[in-house]
């Protein structure tokens, strides 16, 4: 079924079902004994269908969709890595996945040395003294690692600390999680390869600055070479170092956040550490703290005893809890198994192999794509559009186009640095192969822009869905169908 | 290439001015128009609130980027340009004729502050 775009609800037929519950064997009515004021007065409006309608229907969609496990998926600062499947499988293991939160401690102690495990691993990774793993995405790790932040200053009686400095490359999740943690966001300007310009940094290091949030490598894929100077100025006016973990799959094993300085940091299990990612979810983000910020990390926390058993703790000085129990379980099981299956000595190849990747991409693109900042980039670079603009194709149309041709498109215009921003991510589980396709297909759309630039234009030409009208889109959004059914009466 | 009118003053951060006494009307430039994209919404402020120069007033949203709007003067905002907030797509069809609001200035000396059109002209080349 090739063209299949029906909605749910549009299979819908009164009094069609895909269930039999069995006969009432001991004679109560369950509704009579629902209070009257609890009891609904309208009929639910849900699709009324078959087993066979829903299995088809659900599966028809499913292979409308595009994954990792389909083809190649080089969007930047989102480390698209393959997800191993001996991951999904000790993540199934029954006797994790049939655990309930409050089951009794004694009955869930190797679920509790798991998280304890990781926690100790993802400290020695990131060169810290702990994490909690209950933050359940990167943007809520990061509003945890603010509100660390913010119970630091508050501890010691330090109330005027209320800005946080943001650099402008920085991603969009930085200034909204700081505005979330009620911190006012100040910005401070990048040079022209993306670095903080520490002259600009300088004059904002005041009494009020609770800390800076920072990502290294930065946003166009190079390294903060002034990390060191930039930590010791920020700590000498009093403010903490928050390392955006976005881009750590580069450094993972080589470098650590703590050792540059940083004092929180967050992990995206589902960027780094291969577990499923977006709608293949959920994620998970972890956060982690220097030495003297333990005690702030949100409650509960996993504790082992000294007879080498596990127990569930909350601390007093702890900001409080951010999620219910701790956290997304069964990610933390799929992170735990890549960390595992890898290894002390393998995981030190990661980065090497993913700043390997994203550079034999860029140095065989820039004779057609243009690259804003020349040299050796870490594990992504930015690409700002085509070098030949003459014909008007845009970074929009390039990246549309590549749908054609089977790969998933780059993230286009992020960073707001460039105009044609094109941020590509190979990460370090591509084959040569496949990166050659990459840039074999990429010259050709260079090419075809300069020849047929109208045919880039109306791309994507082969898709399911044809070009969509991005403005309708954004101003008038349909997304449920009984609004659909309300536009088209 | 970006249109860019003589009688005009503006900012490095893409707005225009235009001079009326000690009124001042205030939009984005054609140059910034042209690098947002298709513009989806227009956060303007409200008739009676304060603006600051080099401070934002509102924002500007496309389908490529929301970006913050910098008040080129400073003052009291008396008019805003109602059309757009249905229409904020008139701003792609003529940044120069689609204002977004109208200030009664505290300070008309902060004009002369501002970029006149030939040196806008070449911070847009760079």
């Amino acid at each position: 079924m090739k063209h299949y775009d029906k909605i749910i609800f549009e299979l819908s037929r009164a009094g069609r079902k895909g269930y039999e519950l069995p006969a009432d064997k001991y004679g109560v009515d369950g509704m009579a004994e629902i209070p009257a004021d609890l009891l609904r007065t309208q009929e639910a409006e849900l699709p009324e269908v078959s087993e066979l309608e829903v299995v088809r229907h659900y599966t028809n969609l499913s292979n409308k969709n595009f994954g990792v496990d389909t083809g190649f998926y080089p969007l930047g600062s989102c480390t698209m890595k393959y997800n191993p499947k001996i991951n999904e499988e000790l993540a199934a293991l029954p006797a994790f996945m049939s655990l309930h939160p409050l089951q009794d401690e004694k009955a869930i102690q190797g679920a509790l040395e798991l998280y304890w495990n990781l926690q100790r691993m993802l400290s020695n990774i990131a060169g810290l003294a702990e994490f909690t793993l209950n933050p359940y995405a990167g943007a809520h790790g990061e509003l945890t690692g603010l509100m660390v932040m913010r119970q630091y200053h508050r501890s010691r009686g330090d109330h005027k600390r209320t800005k946080v400095i943001v650099p402008n490359s920085a991603h969009g999740t930085n200034p909204a999680s700081a505005m979330v943690a009620g911190l006012e966001v100040v910005e401070v300007k990048s040079k022209p390869n993306g670095s903080i310009d520490v002259e600009d940094l300088k004059p904002l290091l005041d009494d009020t600055i609770a800390g800076i949030m920072m990502t290294n490598p930065n946003t166009l894929g190079m390294f903060e070479t002034e990390i060191l100077e930039i930590a010791d100025l920020v700590h000498k006016a009093g403010g903490l170092l928050y390392y955006d973990g976005a881009n750590l799959n580069p450094l993972l094993g080589k470098v650590r956040p703590g050792d540059m300085g940083f004092d929180i940091m967050h992990i995206n299990l589902h960027k780094t550490f291969s577990t499923p990612h977006g709608g293949g979810g959920p994620g998970s983000g972890p956060v982690g703290v220097a030495k003297h910020l333990v005690q702030f990390l949100p409650n509960p926390h996993v504790v082992k005893r000294e007879d080498g058993t596990f127990t569930i703790s909350e601390g007093e000085e702890s900001l409080g809890n951010i999620s219910t129990f701790l956290g997304n379980f069964g990610v933390m099981m799929k992170a735990y198994a890549y960390i595992l299956s890898l290894g002390k000595e393998n995981i030190k190849n990661v980065g090497p192999l993913a700043t390997l990747n994203a550079n034999y991409i860029k140095e065989s693109l820039k004779d057609d794509y243009l690259l804003p900042i020349d040299g050796v980039c870490k594990h992504e670079f930015v690409f700002d559009g085509l070098k030949d603009k003459s014909t008007g194709v845009t970074t929009l149309n390039v990246a549309k186009r590549l749908l054609d041709y089977g790969f998933h498109a780059p993230t286009i215009y992020f960073p707001l640095l460039f105009h044609e921003s094109m941020m590509i991510e190979p990460t370090e589980t591509e084959s040569k192969e496949t990166l050659d396709d990459f840039i074999e297909v990429m010259h050709k759309v260079a090419k075809e822009s300069r020849e047929t630039p109208e045919v880039v234009k109306e791309a994507p030409l082969t898709t399911l869905v044809r070009k969509l009208d991005e403005t309708t889109a954004a101003k008038n959004p349909i997304l449920n169908y009984r609004t659909l059914k309300a536009a088209e009466a | 290439m970006s249109k860019i009118l003589d009688n005009l003053r503006y900012a490095d951060s893409h707005e225009w001015v235009k001079v009326d006494g000690d009124i001042a009307t205030v939009g984005i430039t054609d140059y910034a128009q042209h690098a947002l994209g298709n513009i989806v919404y227009v956060d303007m402020p409200e008739v009676g609130d304060e603006v600051t120069q080099g401070e934002d007033f509102g924002a500007v949203e496309s389908v490529k980027a929301a970006s913050d709007l910098i008040s080129p003067i400073s003052g009291e905002v008396i008019e805003i340009n109602e059309a757009l907030e249905d229409e904020p797509e008139l701003v792609n069809q003529d940044a120069f004729e689609n204002w977004i609001m109208k200030v009664r200035m505290t300070d008309p000396s902060e004009v002369e502050k501002l970029l006149d059109a030939a040196a806008y002209g070449k911070i847009c080349e760079e």
